[in-house]
Order: structure tokens, then C-alpha cells, then sequence
């Protein structure tokens, strides 16, 4: 008992190491991460213009606007169809070319660089250049489109086609990323399945279709999962790509954050503007727990086959 | 089946060579444009070469903004963010790999758990509070928000927990070396490959940001690439050319350390990508 009471608590060395390495860290972290999260949630609960002292407290009156304002309803249904339309072309897309490269191809180091490009390029720049590229009147595209019959169309200034423009630019963009993802699940798959698939007589595309597909399945959920969630916050293009003839960036297709970033810091609805922010936050959220859900089941059903 | 092997490689390099090439055309066009005349943007059926090679719509841009502040500012911010993330990642990662201590795992969870957060969701109160400190519309309130990168300090952490026994540290321990002089001597050096791939993708996510300083740069001087060439592109007076030597430039940091980087590069964002 004695001996007990004698050993006092005392900062050892390597406590004031944790202590003052880790204490400035979590502060900013913090102060830049975790109070401005919370505080989202907090702001949208009030009705807010950034400037006045008064501040009432709405409860969730600012959703129920949402949800019956139509720039919001129309930015929700854009930024939808624009994730799931990067979804469906550029993971099948990417899906393919690592495929490919991994049957083995000279170059196969350059024609990854090639691939992967325009995921590290700055979005501005890029988008720059695809917004020439797609000129109704001197574009390249309606031009290399020319050849195959179809007539020019006016891709950035009709609001269905600037969709698909968006689609477009965004799909060339995210391929690298994903291709480099399924590369290093492709690297994982054993050759010994695609050897005793040959011995049943599944080469070639029957052994993409019954081996490969099935064991990328958990990868293939992680990309999209990705994928969809970097096209629920898609803007930097958009503000480049979309703007109306006036000039007025990001009119002509109406997204999420810019709607968002437009009520914040034009109309100065600070408390509108975070519930949206909550409304994509509950979206990243849906998404990563469907994520997860889908990784714990496969475990699961991992264990019980050990069992 | 040889005939059939050879085949299937013929139609897999065809396939995937057209491929390279679509993803390669923009930047051929931005380039190609870039060393055009405006009245050779007028020209039907558009060519990809250029009637001469002269620079000077890449002079041009100097001349239509502050073109080499931009450049600055999105050098700094970028290095600086980069040394930031990979000190506080290493750092943080070390502690929460090597010591436990109450709250830790606690601690950790909840780094991890805001991870996911995009920043588009809580960018309108990090605005608010940078608003209250007076650093809207100065370098500081740019880099603020890219100082910590909680996937780093998971990164990091992983890497260390995999990489370097606890018998190495006692080690150094019973031989008197102090807390810190571990870290910097034996910690730092032995995770230079993964602090590279850190600070190579901090990099290159600072230098590719957008909406934060759309946000709160006001003052031109202070504008980086991507901003000032954004701000470039709605502003009419400008050609096109000029506009795209202006891009041609943006990219060009990027696309000189992807080259030399470049295995490092994609190894690096698939081993971010692998968790």
C-alpha cells in the first residue's frame, strides 16, 4: 500500500513529448477542421446574414426552404445526374484500361503516365482548354464529330449539353485515378485463378467476367463510392465551363456548392447556405456507410467461411 | 492460340493506344493554341500545328496580368502546405502509432472520422472564423486551411507502425537519447519514402486549389494560378492564345515534376488509394 501511494504521478519524458508534438497539431486541427464541421451544423439551424447581431434561431426552418426553393432542387437534381454520370462511364472505362495494361503491354509505365495526367493537372487550366475545345462555332469536337455526320451542337450553352460537357471533362479527368486504383487491386488477383480458369476453359473476356470482376468487387465499391462523392462537390469546372453569355460563371448548369457558395456570399444567407452544406454532408455520409457496409458484409462473409 | 494470343495483344494495343490519345488531345490543343495567332483560331478545318513557334503570347500574359505573382503565390502556398502537412503528419503519425496514452485511440477515431468531411462543407464557417482573425485577403488565411491533412497523419501512422519495430526505439532509449532527438534522427529518415509521397500529393493539392482562394483573395496580388487564370477567362478583353499560353504555364510545374516523378507519383496516390 505504501510503495502504491509513493508512486505519484509524474510527467515522464516521453509524456512531454506526446504532449507538446501533439498538442499544437490538435489545435489547428481543431480550429480548422473540427470546429468549422460542427459549426456547419450549428449555422443552419439560424437565420443569419453575416452582418446584423441580430441572429433567430429557426430550428430547421432552412431546410424546409430548401427543399421547396427551386435553385436548390435543381442544383440537388444537376449534381446528381453529373456523379452518377461521371459513375457509370468513368469506372467501367477505367476498369477496362487497367485491365488491359495489366495483360502486359510495352510502354505500359508511359501509357499509365498518359492515362493519369489529367488527374494531377490543376482543373482551371484544363477546363480552360475544354471549353475551346467545345466551341459551338471553331470546336474541335464539333469538328471531330463532323466526320461521323453528326451536325455542331452548341455543347456549353444548352443546359442538357453542358451536362454532358461536364460529364465529359470530368470523366477524362478521374479515369487516372481510378485506373491506378484498380491497377494495384488487378496486381492482388492471383495468377493461380486465371490458371485454373484456363484448365476449365475461361479465357479472355469469360475470365474478366467470372474472375476478375467478381474479386475487384470490394475496390470496384471503394472507387465508385469516390468517385460519387468527388461528383457531389464538382465546381471548379463548372465555374469555368458553365458560364452564360454575360459572363456570369457557373450559371448555365446549377450545382450543389455553387449554389451553396452563391446564397453564402452573394445573398449572404449564411444559415441557408450551411444547411445545404449539411444536405452534403448527409450525402457523404449515405455514401461512405454504404461503403462500409458493403466492406463489413464481405468480411463477414470472409469469416464464415473460415469457420 | 498463338495466332489468337497475338491477336488479342494487337486489338489490346490498339485499344488502348486510341485511348492515350484522346486523353493526350487536350493537351496537345492547349498547347498548339498556345502558339497560335488569333486569326489561326479562325481557321476551318482547325490544325494542330501552329504556323510558327513564337513565344509570344506566353509574353503576352505578363504584360495582360501580374502573371509571375500568381506563380509565386501558388509556389508558396503549395510549399509551404506540403512541408506543413508532411511535419505535422509525421509528427502526429509517430505519437499515434508508438505511444499510448488516454484518449488516444479516441483521438485518433475522430481524425479519421472527419477525414471524409470535403472541404466544400465546412468551408463557410473555416470563412467566418478566418474572417474574425483578419486573415481574409492575406497569404496567411490562404494556407491556413492546408496546414493538416488528417489522411496524412493515418498515412503516416501506418507507415510507421509497419516500418519501424518498438525494439529500434528502446533501443535508442536505453542508450539515452532523448524524445526528440528519436525523432528526427531515426523516425524522419527512415520515412523519407513515405513523407515524399506525402508532400509530392500536398503539393499538388494546394497548387490544384480553387475554391478557397476564390474565396478569400480578393487583392490580385495575392491571386495564385488556378485563381488568377479563372479570373483571366471570364475577363473578355483577353485572346484566347494569350489565355492559353497563360494555362500552358498553370501546368507546366506539374507536368516537369510529374515527369521526373512520375512512378514515384502514381505509386504514391495508389498507396493513398489502398488504405
Amino acid at each position: 500500500m505504501a510503495t502504491l501511494a509513493k508512486k505519484r504521478f509524474r510527467l515522464k519524458p516521453h509524456h512531454w513529448f506526446v504532449l507538446l508534438g501533439l498538442t499544437p497539431i490538435i489545435a489547428i486541427y481543431t480550429y480548422l477542421r473540427f470546429i468549422p464541421i460542427v459549426k456547419t451544423f450549428y449555422i443552419s439551424l439560424f437565420q443569419w446574414d453575416m452582418v446584423s447581431v441580430d441572429k433567430p434561431f429557426v430550428g430547421l426552418e432552412n431546410f424546409v426552404i430548401l427543399f421547396q426553393s427551386d435553385p436548390f432542387l435543381t442544383a440537388l437534381k444537376n449534381t446528381t445526374i453529373i456523379a452518377f454520370g461521371i459513375l457509370i462511364f468513368s469506372v467501367p472505362i477505367a476498369l477496362i484500361i487497367a485491365y488491359l495494361l495489366s495483360r502486359g503491354i510495352r510502354f505500359k509505365s508511359w501509357y499509365e503516365a498518359i492515362y493519369f495526367l489529367p488527374y494531377i493537372t490543376p482543373m482551371v487550366p484544363v477546363a480552360v482548354t475544354w471549353k475551346w475545345i467545345l466551341d459551338s462555332q471553331q470546336g474541335l469536337f464539333n469538328y471531330a464529330l463532323s466526320f461521323f455526320g453528326i451536325s455542331p451542337k452548341p455543347w456549353l450553352l444548352d443546359p442538357t449539353l453542358a451536362i454532358v460537357s461536364v460529364i465529359m471533362l470530368t470523366v477524362w479527368k478521374t479515369i487516372g485515378y481510378n485506373m491506378i486504383i484498380f491497377t494495384v487491386g488487378l496486381t492482388g488477383i492471383s495468377k493461380e485463378y486465371y490458371e485454373a480458369a484456363s484448365i476449365d476453359g475461361a479465357t479472355g473476356l469469360k475470365a474478366f467476367r467470372y474472375i476478375t470482376i467478381p474479386l475487384l468487387k470490394p475496390i470496384t465499391v471503394f472507387v465508385s463510392v469516390i468517385t460519387l462523392i468527388h461528383g457531389y462537390n464538382v465546381f471548379s469546372q463548372i465555374y469555368v465551363l458553365a458560364s452564360d453569355i454575360q459572363g456570369s460563371p457557373g450559371y448555365v448548369v446549377r450545382v450543389l456548392v455553387y449554389d451553396m457558395i452563391e446564397n453564402a456570399f452573394r445573398f449572404f444567407n449564411m444559415g441557408y447556405a450551411s444547411a445545404e452544406a449539411v444536405i452534403l454532408f448527409l450525402i457523404v455520409l449515405v455514401l461512405t456507410g454504404i461503403q462500409m457496409g458493403l466492406a463489413r458484409e464481405k468480411n463477414r462473409s470472409g469469416r464464415r467461411m473460415k469457420r | 492460340m498463338t495466332k489468337q494470343k497475338r491477336l488479342s495483344s494487337i486489338i489490346r494495343i490498339i485499344v488502348l493506344t486510341i485511348g492515350a490519345v484522346i486523353m493526350i488531345i487536350p493537351f496537345l490543343w492547349m498547347i498548339s493554341t498556345a502558339f497560335k495567332t488569333p486569326t489561326e483560331l479562325n481557321v476551318w478545318p482547325p490544325s494542330f500545328i501552329p504556323k510558327s513557334f513564337k513565344l509570344d503570347n506566353f509574353l503576352a500574359v505578363f504584360d495582360a496580368v501580374p502573371f509571375h505573382l500568381y506563380f509565386w503565390n501558388s509556389l508558396r502556398m503549395a510549399t509551404i502546405s506540403a512541408v506543413a502537412i508532411v511535419f505535422t503528419s509525421l509528427l502526429a503519425g509517430y505519437i499515434f502509432a508508438k505511444f499510448r496514452f488516454v484518449g488516444g485511440a479516441a483521438l485518433f477515431a475522430i481524425l479519421l472520422a472527419t477525414a471524409i468531411v470535403p472541404f466544400e462543407i465546412y468551408m463557410i464557417p473555416l470563412y467566418l472564423q478566418m474572417q474574425k482573425l483578419d486573415m481574409l485577403n492575406n497569404f496567411r488565411g490562404l494556407v491556413a486551411p492546408y496546414l493538416v491533412m488528417s489522411f496524412g497523419i493515418f498515412f503516416m501512422r501506418q507507415n510507421i507502425m509497419q516500418q519501424i519495430p518498438d525494439e529500434m526505439l528502446e533501443a535508442a532509449r536505453m542508450e539515452g537519447a532523448s524524445e526528440w532527438r528519436i525523432f528526427f534522427r531515426i523516425v524522419a529518415p527512415l520515412c523519407k519514402a513515405p513523407m515524399s509521397a506525402l508532400g509530392i500529393f500536398a503539393f499538388i493539392e494546394a497548387w490544384n486549389a480553387f475554391i478557397w482562394p476564390l474565396l478569400v483573395v480578393g487583392d490580385t496580388k495575392l491571386y495564385t494560378m488556378e485563381l488568377g487564370l479563372a479570373m483571366f477567362q471570364s475577363a473578355f478583353s483577353i485572346d484566347l492564345t494569350v489565355m492559353s499560353a497563360g494555362s500552358v504555364m498553370s501546368v507546366l510545374p506539374i507536368l516537369l515534376v510529374f515527369i521526373f516523378l512520375r512512378k514515384h507519383i502514381i505509386e504514391s496516390i495508389s498507396m493513398t488509394g489502398s488504405k
